[in-house]
Formats: structure tokens, sequence, C-alpha cells
């Protein structure tokens, strides 16, 4: 060892608590910082100069009123996947299948309009739909749930393989109910009859979703911070030991969760299906479940701040998606974008929770 | 034996380190010498322990000077302690709970790993200082004396010549200790360095030769231990003159409360945890429970406050007109909801009695939060009990909206025990209440239970200290292995007789 | 009659990549990191391997390609790529210390888009009437199998059959399992991953090993990402193509409970599930193929709830896996 050791350069230390305008002053910096990269990037790959790259990805969400109306009705989809697993979240149970319980709303949903569609009032068939997708999006987090409660089996990847087995599942229907036979693919249902079609408020398509999920989000900001069981919810995320320890049936309220988690994932299925798509395949729920975990974590499982969180998200997909038509790119080109936008969020954590203390180079003499 | 002759192996100055807004340690200068023990003395949050990780380099300082052996040195890291000779046993101990003794041992080392080379060189150190170490044996599956033990041959093995013991006998029992003791004496004589940090006053007047002290992260000042005593040495500490008596009131009027028959209990494992305990709590008195730490103490809390599944027995709260209820089979809420006014600290403050993350008032909440039929929770009477706590106990926080693990142990401990005796109960269960507690808040906490105790609330308490145990219960209850070992009256027990029982049943020594 | 000797050669080539995947993750989960971006870096390996590949058959022409460059080029590039992810990955859970699973989650959706992106870009630029690369004859040098395996009948087919990458993925987890077990290395990284806080007391520097072993086993992942287009599709690019093959192998990781030699039999097992639909006669009947799909997914879950029921204390996962480590940590 020498004489003369160096001081180091710099020393992390933990942050007493940020004020909160602090701690999203420096989110927004880190946005801001990410989507100067993301132009950076997409000026070297088309030569686009940045300005336009902005004007670009805002023509792709705001260009005209269907595509901000489809901008909005995505928002609603992938909110309301982010509202359905955010109280699993925060119980610290990571349901990742948050695709399939979708998947197998849309599903069931898609089953009552073909099965029922014609042979029931329409209301009954809506109602029908209404039912069995909420408890198919439920029995699908149940089982994972009920694995994790008894035998605390890894929520994480149950709820992942069961995104799969929902997806073989919708793929064995959509053969079995496909339209021409041999097309592998099932169409528009009911296009004459329109029967199982959620109605439409006026002439606008996607404005009853977007209602129901804004009525999701109050609902399950509610439930979360002022009712007994968000309470409960809480509590155990924070300590299962401490929830025994107070009366709260631990596995009782995990497998509740993970029921309400599932059910609304089932509700979007059946808005998605029955309100816009009305059909069915293996990817229409497009990952959704997925980037879900990155809206609810970067909201701090907060129902309120994921309204702009999942806007974020939207608009940066369809603006990337603008990109990538108007230069003929591959249109995955939007995940790349999203994929920074996040690492640059999630690295500013960081400097939210830590703080970095420089040092003068040598050390003091005494 | 005069100081003067001896070298100062560490000189620590000015150093200075915080942690957020907490000034842990402020412009402290240490010295410390071979061939010698010191007692690094202090309450809690005086900063012993953050200015011996500051040497072991676990914290860097913000500001200050370490030399050793008159060299300008950095600490960036354990690793550099290590070569330096500098060697710390933690309080909570730095073992690998899958690895075997012999891979704890060696862990971080450099070169070829050769476990037989290592096994063998592990039990030379033994049988140069009387330790027993099977290198082979799991961690898992050891008890606290023995984790300890591999900590110590560990940082021996490196050849340490500067140690540092945070807190070694608090888990350790009386013959433990002694044994400790001996070996420590026979490094210091061997010419080593060895730091001791405790606030145990008896164990420094038994062990150290000199004693250094902080106070609120501040150097109060070092002696000979021969020059001291544990009245100056305590007021030192704390800063002014302190009383060391525990008052114990006769009981008032007591009446069986809980009655234990036959309970026997074992852990997920199958291993017997509680084998045939019988006793009774009565009102008005405080039963202490005496025991090595892992004998049952935590099995039989929990049985009472129907956490711990039970494989034999009964548990019979009696109420004052002799109406028995059986707790066996229920769990907290359903005992809550027969009317049984049962509180319980345990001994996990921030992992189980208390939710770390969340806030003073939010914390009150738990046991509260089920009261009325509303779906929605009532948010302010928990707010108006943590007013009243804070006031009431003297809680030092920012405000009641802090997050409970910003609070020290001590501030956690009167939050979470003020909130358990808010309900009004009639049994109250303690675990380790004073555990990591400074002096005056462990008073507090004495005083908070004998409050109790005069309302005549029956008390269980748990204890590891037996100096304060002997002086604070009524009644003593000796767990080994999960049996009792005998109940004896608190007033005039004697400390070795206890200790005796602790290890054996019955306690009765061969002779 | 079931066809064995036709099955297990497929299986196990099946297997590679999620062999590949799973020593890769094993050795990331061994320093108490929860990778869940390996399906991103498995394909973000596939692809630069591909572009690499792809520009060197453009320069030089598909006749005048040298063996060895023809194999460098693309491992190069494909191990550079991994290592770039896992770098990434790093950076942000060990330095900046963000959560694991979110970071792991974006690297994913970073990965997949990055592969398709780039390989959607290449099948333009190669002017290609399907939507795929071909590199036909750099895959070729890849699936050059061991001498004898055309004349040694059924011993060849399912011994010898395969490109040098399938005995490389087996020796790496081989190799992987000895350094675990066995050497001082492995010792401290397994120390890393139960207890960072006593490796960092006992001197090991914890954010290198971490470092290390993530950047490692994302470079193996990517290999697995590289054997599956040169070898087992024979060097054919096309979008998606590679699948959820990422996600399986990290649940191989929980079936072999952290031991890459036992991944070996896993993968080849988990391999044969995948490819079983293709060998269970169906007849006519198409829909009835898509549920024999789901067996790999389910198999994965009763071993999920199977391995939860037994507790041996050898058998958990590191006790600190998908925690941030901070030595000031109070």
């Amino acid at each position: 060892m020498n004489n003369k050791a160096h001081n180091p350069l710099f020393h992390v230390s933990r942050r007493a608590a940020l004020p909160w305008y602090r701690a999203w002053g420096i989110r927004a910096a880190a946005l801001l910082i990410a989507l100067l990269a993301c132009a950076l990037i997409t000026n070297l790959i088309t030569g686009l100069n940045p300005l336009a790259v902005y004007a670009t990805i805002w023509q792709g969400s705001f260009g005209s009123a269907r595509r901000a109306w489809v901008l909005f009705q995505n928002i609603a989809m992938l909110l309301c996947v982010s509202l359905a697993i955010t109280p699993a979240f925060r119980m610290r149970c990571w349901n990742l299948g948050g695709d399939g319980q979708m998947l197998i709303g849309c599903l069931a949903t898609t089953a009552c309009m073909i099965l029922l569609g014609g042979k029931l009032p329409n209301w009954v068939v809506i109602l029908c739909m209404l039912v069995s997708s909420i408890l198919a999006g439920a029995i699908w987090a149940a089982i994972p749930a009920i694995f994790k409660a008894k035998w605390n089996t890894n929520e994480t990847l149950f709820t992942l393989m069961m995104n799969y087995v929902a997806t073989q599942l919708v793929a064995y229907y959509i053969i079995i109910w496909e339209v021409p036979k041999g097309a592998g693919k099932i169409g528009i249902i009911n296009q004459s009859t329109q029967a199982g079609w959620l109605p439409q408020i006026g002439s606008y398509k996607y404005l009853l979703n977007i209602i129901v999920v804004a009525l999701v989000c109050v609902a399950m900001y509610v439930y979360l911070n002022y009712s007994k069981h968000g309470y409960e919810i809480a509590v155990v995320g924070e300590s299962e030991r401490t929830a025994r320890y107070v009366g709260i049936k631990v596995e009782r309220v995990i497998v509740r969760t993970m029921l309400l988690s599932g059910a609304v994932c089932g509700l979007a299925g059946m808005l998605l299906v029955g309100g816009t798509e009305h059909t069915l395949t293996t990817t229409i729920t497009s990952g959704r479940g997925f980037t879900a975990v990155m809206v609810s974590w970067l909201a701090k499982f907060n129902p309120i701040w994921m309204v702009l969180t999942s806007f974020l998200l939207v608009f940066l997909e369809r603006g990337a998606g603008q990109i990538a038509t108007s230069f003929g790119l591959s249109s995955s080109y939007a995940d790349i974008l999203t994929g920074l936008i996040l690492f640059f969020i999630i690295g500013s954590e960081f400097f939210i929770n830590y703080q970095i203390n420089f040092r003068h180079a040598a050390g003091k003499e005494d | 034996m005069s100081l003067d002759n001896k070298t100062a192996a560490v000189k620590m100055r000015n150093i200075t380190k915080s942690f957020g807004p907490v000034l842990a340690n402020d412009k402290v200068w240490l010295d410390i010498y071979r061939g010698e023990i010191l007692a690094l003395l202090g309450e809690n949050g005086s900063g012993k322990t953050t200015l011996m990780n500051m040497l072991s380099g676990i914290y860097f300082p913000d500001e200050g000077t370490i030399s050793i052996d008159g060299r300008d040195v950095v600490i960036r890291s354990p690793k550099d302690a290590f070569d330096l000779g500098i060697g710390m046993i933690h309080q909570h101990f730095k073992l690998v709970d899958v690895l075997t003794a012999a891979e704890n041992i060696v862990l971080g080392l450099p070169g070829k790993l050769d476990l037989k080379a290592a096994s063998e060189k592990i039990r030379g150190i033994c049988s140069a200082y009387g330790f027993e170490v099977d290198p082979d044996q799991k961690i898992y599956d050891m008890s606290v004396s023995q984790k300890q033990t591999v900590e110590i041959v560990k940082v021996l093995y490196r050849g340490a010549d500067i140690l540092i013991l945070d807190e070694p006998t608090a888990v350790l029992t009386p013959q433990e200790t002694d044994k400790l003791f001996a070996v420590l004496r026979n490094m210091r004589d061997d010419g080593k360095a060895i730091v001791i940090i405790t606030h145990k006053m008896h164990e420094v007047e038994a062990l150290s030769d000199r004693v250094a002290i902080l106070r609120h992260g501040q150097f109060i000042g070092d002696m000979p231990t021969k020059q001291t005593n544990a009245q100056e040495m305590t007021n030192m500490m704390v800063g002014h003159a302190v009383t060391l008596n525990i008052d114990r009131p006769e009981p008032v009027n007591p009446k069986p409360r809980i009655e234990v028959k036959g309970l026997t209990v074992r852990s997920i494992d199958g291993i017997l945890k509680l084998e045939d305990v019988s006793f009774t709590a009565n009102s008005g008195e405080i039963l202490g429970i005496a025991g090595i730490s892992g004998c049952g103490q935590k099995e039989l809390l929990e049985s009472i406050a129907g956490l711990q599944p039970v494989e034999a027995g009964s548990i019979s709260y009696i109420e004052d007109d002799g109406t028995r209820e059986e707790l066996i089979g229920k769990d907290p809420l359903s005992i809550a909801e027969m009317g049984v006014s049962l509180s319980f600290v345990p001994e996990d403050r921030l992992g189980m009695g208390l939710v770390a993350n969340m806030d003073l008032a939010d914390n009150m909440m738990l046991r509260s939060f089920r009261k009325g039929h509303s779906l929605f929770t009532d948010r302010r009477t928990p707010k108006e009990l943590a007013q009243a706590v804070v006031q009431n106990l003297e809680v030092s926080t920012p405000g009641i909206s802090t997050p409970v693990r910003r609070l020290s142990g001590g501030n956690v401990q009167k939050v979470l025990v003020g909130r358990e005796i808010s309900s009004a109960p009639t049994v109250l269960l303690t675990a380790y209440a004073v555990r990591g507690l400074d002096i005056n808040s462990s008073y507090t906490i004495y005083d908070l239970i004998n409050k109790q105790k005069a309302e005549g609330v029956a008390i269980i308490y748990v204890g590891e200290d037996l100096d304060v145990l002997l002086e604070l219960a009524d009644r003593i209850l000796v767990l080994c292995g999960g049996k009792v070992s005998g109940i004896i009256p608190g007033r005039g027990a004697n400390k070795r007789d206890v200790g005796l029982m602790m290890t054996k049943l019955g306690g009765k020594a061969d002779e | 009659m079931f066809d064995f000797v036709s099955f297990i050669p497929r299986a196990i080539m099946q297997g590679i990549p999620l062999l590949c995947g799973s020593t890769g993750e094993t050795l990331t989960e061994k320093s108490g990191n929860l990778n869940l971006g390996i399906p991103g870096i498995m394909y973000v390996g596939a692809i630069s391997g591909v572009m690499g590949a792809f520009f060197y058959e453009q320069a030089v022409g598909p006749a005048n390609i040298s063996p060895f460059l023809a194999i460098a080029i693309p491992l190069l590039c494909c191990m550079l790529g991994s290592f770039l992810m896992g770098l990434l990955y790093c950076f942000l859970t060990v330095s900046l210390r963000a959560n694991q699973n979110v970071t792991g989650l974006a690297l994913t959706t970073f990965g997949v888009g990055f592969g398709n992106f780039f390989g959607g870009s290449l099948i333009k630029l190669s002017g290609s009437d399907v939507p795929a690369i071909v590199l036909s004859a750099t895959s070729s040098y890849f699936r050059r199998t061991l001498p004898f395996a055309s004349t040694t009948g059924w011993f060849g087919k399912i011994f010898l059959s395969y490109g040098f990458l399938a005995y490389l993925a087996v020796i790496l987890s081989l190799v992987a399992a000895y350094i675990l077990k066995r050497t001082r290395v492995g010792l401290h990284l397994r120390a890393v991953g139960e207890s960072p806080n006593t490796a960092d007391a006992a001197g090991i520097n914890v954010g290198r090993y971490k470092y290390v072993a993530t950047c490692t086993g994302s470079m193996i992942a990517g290999l697995g990402g590289l054997y599956y287009i040169m070898d087992y599709t024979s060097g054919i690019w096309s979008s998606d193509a590679f699948g959820d093959r990422g996600w399986l192998a990290i649940a191989l990781v929980i079936f072999t409970v952290w031991r890459p030699n036992v991944g070996v039999l896993a993968s080849f097992l988990f391999g044969g599930l995948y490819i079983l639909h293709m060998y269970i006669p169906s007849g006519m009947n198409l829909a009835i193929k898509e549920l024999y799909k789901m067996i790999p997914y389910v198999v994965t879950i009763v071993v999920l709830v199977i391995s939860s029921l037994r507790n041996k204390r050898e058998n958990q996962p590191p006790a600190s896996l998908g925690l941030a480590f901070f030595r000031e940590e109070r």
C-alpha cells in the first residue's frame, strides 16, 4: 500500500427525502434528456432534423382527430391494464400476467359474441360478455395466486407462463371459429348484426371505453388509498409478518387482490373486443400487460399519476410508429425509443434516492 | 502497567461522518493500543458502531484521518482494512447461511480454493485459543454462539491483530460470555489490540483495560477502567446524572390471567421448540422469561398471541370472574373479537410490530383499521393517537407523517409500545423490549411496563439482560431447550443460579 | 412408432438456445441479479451476429468467404452486442441501483425491438422477396458437424450431428457448474448473491462480481440467439422468429435449481417438449396442434409448483436475488 493513498474521487450516499417537486423535476429532466437522445438517434438513422422528429411524433399522436381518438383509446386500454395490475404490485406480487388475463377476457367476450349473438337480446349478450370476461380474467389470475398463497410459488414466472397458455388457447379457438374455414382468422364478428358490440356514445366510437376506464381509475385510486382492503394490501406488501401479527389473513388478501387484478384485466379485454376491435387474434393485447408494468412502476403505483405515464408511453409509441411509417422503417422502431426513454427514467431514480459527493483529490494534511 | 510505554496501533483524528441530516460522528479522536482491551462506550445512536465501521472499511469518513502504526492510511473497503490487520465482528453476523464454516472463513481471500488446507489451519487456530468449530458444518445449522466463534476464527484466520467486537455478548449466556472473555484476554496477552463495543457496565468493568466514551457522536473522554466506576461512566455517556435502579413495586391483588398447560410446539421443519410448558401469569405482575436465545421464547409468546400453530396443550385466558377462554386455534383477529385485549411487543420491531415504510399515523392504524362497518378506513383517530403517543412518550420525530424507519431504535420502540398499551390491554407480551436501546430509553420502557403492572395488566417479559430481569420481574420462568427449567421468585434470585438453569434443566451443577 | 432418431437431435437443437439462456441467467442470478432482460439480450445477440455476417457476406461476396472470418465475425459481433446489453443492465441496476424487474423488462422491450428493427432494415437492404434474411453461406460453417456424423448411423445422428456452438454451449455450462462449485471465484460469487453485505465485509468487490457475472451471463445467453439463427434455422432471420425462448430459459433456471450442469439435460427435455406437437399425430385437426403447443408452458408451471413444494435450503434462490446492494444502507 502506498504511503500516500488517494481518497476516492467521489462517494455516494443516500439522500434524505427529497421534496416531491424536486423528485418530479429530476424525472422531467431525465425525460427531456431521453427525448433529446431519441431525436439524435432518429436523426442519425433517418437524417430528419431533430425538430422535425418531434413534429412527426406530435403528428403521429395529434395529427388528425382520428389519430387523437386512437391515441386516447390506446391510453385508455393501457391504463386499464396498468390499473389492473397495480393492486398486485402494491402487494409486491409481481403479476406479469396482465397480457394473458386480458387475452382470456377477450376470448370469453368473443365466445359470448359468437355463440350468443343474435340468439339473445343484445343487452343480455353484453351482460354475459361483461360477466364472463371478468370471471375469466379473475380465474386466470387466481390460479397463480392460490399457489403463491399456499406454497409461495414464484408468481412472476407462473403468471408469465399463463400468458402463453392463454395465447395457445386463443389460437385453438381461432381455428375452431375461423371464418371462412381455413383462413386461420376470425375476421370481424357479427359485422352485419353488430350483436354484442358495445353501444357507441353519439358518433364517438372510443368514448365509452375512455369513460369506463376513467371511472375505473378513480375507483382504483379510492380503493387503494382509502379502503380497508387497500390498507391491508399495503401492509401485506410491506411485510407479511406484520400483516399476520395484526391478524390480516395474508393468503386471503393475496388471492382476493389477484382476483381483482385479473377481473379488471378481463374487463379491459371485454372493452377491447366488444368496444373497438370486434375480432380476436393472438396478439390483440399488443403486449400491454408488460408495458403496464412500466406504467405502474413509473407512476409509483399511484393510479392518478398512471394517467400521465400511460399517456407518455402511448404518445411515444404512436409517434415513433409515425416516424417508422413515414420513413419506411420497421414498426419496431417504437420499441427501441420506448426502451431508451425507460432507461433514462429508470436511471434517474438513482439521483432521487442518492447523492454523489465529490471530494478533493488529495486528503487534508494533518 | 503503564499505558505510555505502548505504541498506539490506531490513531483516529477528527473523524466526521453524517448520514443525510444526521451527524453520526463529529470530529472524533480515538487511540487504540496493542496488548489492551478498549471498551467503547456510548448510548445507542452515539456513533460507536459508525466509528468502528469506518475503521473496518464499511463506511467512508466524510472528514478526518486514520493512521495505523504511525502511518496515514485510507481505508476504502473492508479489503483495505484486512490488509492493515483490522478485523471486525459485527453485531449482525456477516456469515452466509448456506455455506459451511470453512467456506465462510476463507471467503474473500485470494488464491486457489483448497478447503482441506483451510480446515487444517482452522483447527490449528481453534486449538491455540480453545474454540470449537466444525469446519464442514453449515452456518444455518449453528447456534448463535457457534456463529460468533466462526466470526472470531474468521478474523484470526486473516491474521488480524486489531480486533473490533460489536456488542458480542448480546446473544450469549453468562457461561458463554465468560468463555469469550477468557479468549479475549488470551488474545490481548498475545499482543493484539481489542476494541469491544458494549453498553453493559459490568462487562466493561470485568474485561476492559481502558474505556472511551462517545455521546451524540462526540468523543467525551477516555480513561483506564480501574480509575473509574459504573456510575461515573454512565453519567458521562448520558451527559447527566442518572439513577441505575429499576423499581419493583409489590404486585397488587394478583389473580391468574393466563394459564398455559402442557404447551408443545414444533417448527415447520419438525424441530421441537417447546415441550410440555406449563405456567400461570397473574394480573398485576411481571413474569420474566429467561433463557438462551432461541430456546422457545419466541414460540411461547407467539403461541399466546395466536401466531404459532400448536401441537398440544392449552392456553386459557381467565377473566376476573373466573370464566375461561381457550386461545389455542385462534388467530389474532379472533382473539381480539372474543374481547380479549392482548398486546404484543414483538422482538422484530420493524419487521413484525410495525411497517417500516409507513408513517406513525398509519402504523397506529395497524391495530384499529378494522373498526366500524364502513368500507373505508378511519384516518382521524390513528392520527390523534399518534400525536398522543409522540407527546406522552416523548418520541423524537419530525412529525407523525415520518416513516418509522427514519426513527432511531429507541423511538421506534416507544411508538410500538405506545400503540400496544393504548388499547388498555389486560395482557402484555414483550420480547426483548429494550434490546439495542440506550439507557434513557430503556428506563422509559421499564417505567411504562411498571405502570401497566400497576394498572393490573398481566405482563410476560422476555429479556436477555439477566441483571435487568432480576431487578424487574416478580417471578422468573427459565427456559432451557424448550422446556421449563424452573420458576423462581424474582426477589432474591441469584444470577449464577439462573444462568445455570438456562443451560441445564433444573440448574443443579454436577458436583 | 415414435421416431427417436429424428426426434432427439431436433430436441437437442431446440434445447441449445434454452441451455445458453439458462446458463447465462444462472450465473447472473448467482450474483443476485434477476435479469428479466435475457429475452431481449438473446435477440440482440442474434441480430448482432446476423449483421456481422450480413455485412461480411455483402463485402466479399458469398463465394470468397474465409471459413475463419465467417465464424469469427458473427461470433464477436454477437458477444459484443450481448455484452453491451449486460453492461447496460449492470449500470442501471448495480451502479444506479434501479429496480431489477423493471430494468429487465425495459431491456427486453428494447432488445426485441432492436432485433426486429435492424432485422427489418437488413431485409430491406437485401431487397429479398420474402421477409427474411438468408445467410446460408455463413450458416454452412456454423452447421459443420463433427466427422463421422453421417457414417455412424443413429449414434452419429444423436451425438455428432451438431454445429460447434452446440458443443460449446454444453461445455460452457459444465465449466460454469465447475466454477460455481469448486473454485474460489465461484464461492465468492455465491456469497455475493446470498449476502452481498457479508461478501463486502469479507473484502470481496461486490460490484465487480455482479458486473462480471452478469455481463458474462449475457454473452452466453447471446450465443443462444446466435446459435438459433446460424444453426437451427440455417441462417434465416425473420421477425419475432426467436419467440419466447428467452422466458423459457429463465424458467429453466428455477427448474435446474441454479445448477448449470443439470441445465444440460433439462434444456434438452424442454427442447423436446417445445417440438413435441410436431411429433404427436393429430391428423387434419389443426386446432388441436395449438393445444399441444401449450405443453412446455404447462410443464414449466408444474415444475414451478413442484419446486416450491420442496423446501431444501440448498435449493432456494440466492437470498438477495432482486435486491440492490448499497454498502452504507442502514
